[in-house]
């Protein structure tokens, strides 16, 4: 069978294998190796690129079970969950008890087994940090065959390596992540227009206190516009007065669930073009800028917008798309977002959804992709012509301290990736002591010098 | 509600106890694996389950089945729904050639089965209430020739539970024939998926709403209804044919 990334770039045949329980995976994977080389673990497939591509596709499906609700003397709530569930089925069940994940990446699809090999965040990463920030222990299978429960005391090593390790030391098979209360299920969304760059920045760091904050930017603005761009802001809605009062209790809370859109064929590539880019850019900024009436939305309207088109990665045409998303330390962040806006602006290069958002310190995993300073996000339909643009960009991002994003990344060197890295040998290192024959090792990680 | 879910460890059962735990009712779950078995009530205790109790019995050892549904009852008190989920899909190559296999399948999909139903129907013709679903196949609707050992022995359990309803129905039972079709679950693996497929949460969706209707034969999800309609329509000098 032919798998991709969500980007739908690149393409690999690949077997698919789907272990019904973890013991079976466990007995495929000790000594005798019979799954060959070359294999990695695969949840819903949400990374963009090629990280969860490689010739043997061991697929989390069925690893998809709840082991336990917990809470603590201090008031902890902890869920303990197999790998192969995802944040959607996990928001279905906790709402109801009056609990939220502590993170979210915009995509609900997304397992807790990629949120966790991605160490993914969310528009509340400047405040609470990255999804693993809040995972306090989890069970990874070696390539050994052995299964280790690790957290940050016992096997801390393996721990902090696995957060963010794209999946390459090995599967991970469940864990246990610290639950929020959640008082309500909406969100007060203030809305601020920016009307460049620099603006939006002291706009972001103005409101630096809001909880979830992220902004949509007109990418092919350019001369004094550049960067104009439209932030939200969000807290929860503490209805607590309001619940006690109607003594619905919590009743009233329950996962929204939407009907969905599903684009049944791949847009034509020809409509994509920089003169129908920037006619959206300019007519959303435009709308966007009318609106900006606070107002209450949902949770799943808030965290998910993009998740009403199930498969909005078919807008980008047969050939797919890449997500091109940096980070960049705060006092080179105005430089570099700027000189990156220029120079895909004048390739003639956009996309529909340009991101820019904050972010907050840095954690101590290996390999996890958030650094304290901004974040930029920008898509771009596959084509010849991009890749040399992506270079150029690399070039730029590197120049300012920056670094790519794993889980978005398809073509990254493997020179760019070791600048950015700082950890990447002792990352090396540990692989090498873990999985010496390299069987976990997916395109991404073969690419990056990793095994 | 109280639900004893026989086969529990399958796909499509454990799809079923998940939306019933989460909405609170109690569950008596049989399988033959009790790893699994208490990873599923580990589960759908999480989601709400009130109360969760497990045996762990291989189905095909008849002889404990009165003993089974006495501490079911003992159990939960009294049962108001029984689904029997267990079953196995055969090697259709294996079974043409050997006897054995065959027969090896019809002790699962069959004998234990009906069994159960000996049992389970007395129970509830004597409680005078309760629901008794049992999972057949549309494959019951037509023999094919790819695929017939597992289409006959559905085809047995699907006529001795039309007769079986009529039985029941003066003690106000009702019994219902749930008919899946192509399920992409572990039963499954090794066939190529194709846009008839769905999946076991669907069907299970199917189940729940049928159940709390109070539907005779269910086809699910319900397009299977037509697409049988369909595929009985045929007629034998054409069926014979046919490959599928």
């Amino acid at each position: 069978m032919t798998f991709s990334g969500w980007g739908r770039y690149p393409r690999l045949e690949s077997r698919l294998i789907e272990p019904i329980s973890t013991f079976e995976i466990e007995k495929s994977l000790g000594g005798s190796g019979q799954w060959g080389p070359s294999i990695i673990a695969r949840g819903a497939g949400r990374s963009y690129g090629d990280s969860a591509l490689a010739e043997t596709l061991v697929s989390t499906r069925y690893l998809d079970n709840f082991s336990s609700l917990t809470t603590s003397d201090h008031g902890h709530t902890v869920l303990r969950c197999a790998s192969g569930m995802s944040l959607e089925k996990v928001l279905e069940t906790i709402i109801p008890k009056g609990l939220f994940l502590p993170v979210l990446p915009g995509a609900k699809a997304v397992t807790v087994g990629g949120a966790i090999a991605a160490d993914v965040h969310g528009k509340n990463h400047h405040i609470d940090g990255s999804f693993c920030d809040h995972v306090e222990s989890m069970q990874v299978l070696l390539a050994t065959g052995e299964i280790i429960n690790c957290n940050r005391n016992a096997y801390s090593e393996l721990f902090h390596a696995t957060c963010g390790g794209m999946g390459l030391t090995g599967i991970i098979l469940d864990a246990a992540i610290k639950l929020v209360p959640m008082p309500s299920l909406d969100i007060a969304q203030r809305t601020l227009v920016a009307d460049n760059l620099q603006d939006c920045m002291e706009l972001m760091d103005e409101h630096h206190e809001s909880k979830y904050s992220v902004a949509w930017i007109d990418c092919l603005a350019s001369g004094a516009a550049q960067g104009r761009s439209v932030l939200y802001l969000g807290e929860h809605v503490d209805e607590k007065d309001a619940r006690e009062k109607s003594k619905s209790g919590r009743k009233g809370l329950r996962a929204i669930k939407r009907s969905e859109l599903k684009i049944p064929f791949d847009a034509p590539s020809f409509l994509l073009n920089k003169y129908t880019m920037m006619g959206f850019n300019s007519a959303y900024y435009a709308l966007q800028k009318n609106r900006i009436a606070p107002k209450r939305i949902d949770y799943d309207a808030f965290f998910f917008p993009l998740e009403r088109l199930r498969n909005w990665n078919r807008l980008y045409g047969s050939k797919g798309f890449l997500q091109y998303q940096l980070a960049v330390p705060p006092e080179s962040a105005y430089a570099c977002v700027s000189a990156v806006l220029s120079c895909a602006s004048q390739a003639g290069k956009g996309s529909f959804l340009s991101v820019l958002k904050k972010f907050g310190k840095a954690n101590n995993n290996l390999l996890s992709f958030p650094i304290e300073g901004y974040t930029l996000a920008l898509d771009f339909k596959y084509e010849d012509s991009l890749f040399p643009l992506l270079d150029k960009l690399d070039a730029i991002v590197l120049a300012h301290g920056g670094r790519l994003y794993l889980a978005k990344d398809a073509r990254m060197s493997k020179a760019c990736f070791r600048q950015s890295y700082a950890q990447w040998e002792r990352f090396a290192e540990l692989k090498q002591k873990l999985d010496p024959r390299g069987q976990f090792s997916s395109l991404q990680s073969r690419r990056l010098g990793l095994g | 509600m109280n639900i004893l879910l026989i086969g529990a460890n399958s796909a499509i059962a454990t799809a079923v106890a998940r939306l019933y735990a989460s909405d609170g009712h109690r569950l008596f779950l049989v399988g033959r694996d009790l790893t699994k078995l208490e990873t599923l009530r580990d589960d759908i205790t999480v989601r709400g389950a009130v109360e969760v109790a497990l045996v762990e019995l291989d189905i095909t050892h008849t002889a404990r089945h009165t003993e089974l549904v006495e501490r079911a009852e003992t159990a939960l008190g009294a049962i108001d729904l029984a689904i029997i989920c267990h079953g196995v899909l055969p090697d259709q190559e294996k079974c043409e050639r050997h006897f054995n296999a065959l027969q090896a399948s019809l002790d699962v999909n069959v004998i234990s089965t009906l069994s159960l139903l000996v049992e389970l129907g007395n129970y509830f013709e004597t409680q005078g209430k309760g629901s008794l679903a049992v999972i057949t196949s549309v494959a019951g609707d037509r023999g094919r020739r790819s695929n017939y050992v597992y289409g006959a022995s559905k085809a047995m359990i699907s006529t001795f539970l039309e007769g079986l309803r009529g039985r029941l129905h003066d003690s106000g039972v009702n019994v219902i024939d749930i008919r899946p079709g192509l399920v992409d679950s572990p039963m499954t693996r090794e066939l190529k998926k194709g846009p008839l497929f769905s999946t076991p949460e669907r069907v299970a969706r199917c189940i729940v709403k049928g159940i709390q209707k109070n539907r005779t034969t269910l086809y699910a999800p319900g397009y299977w209804r037509f697409v049988m309609l369909v595929v009985k329509a045929i007629p034998q000098r054409l069926f014979k044919r046919l490959r599928f």
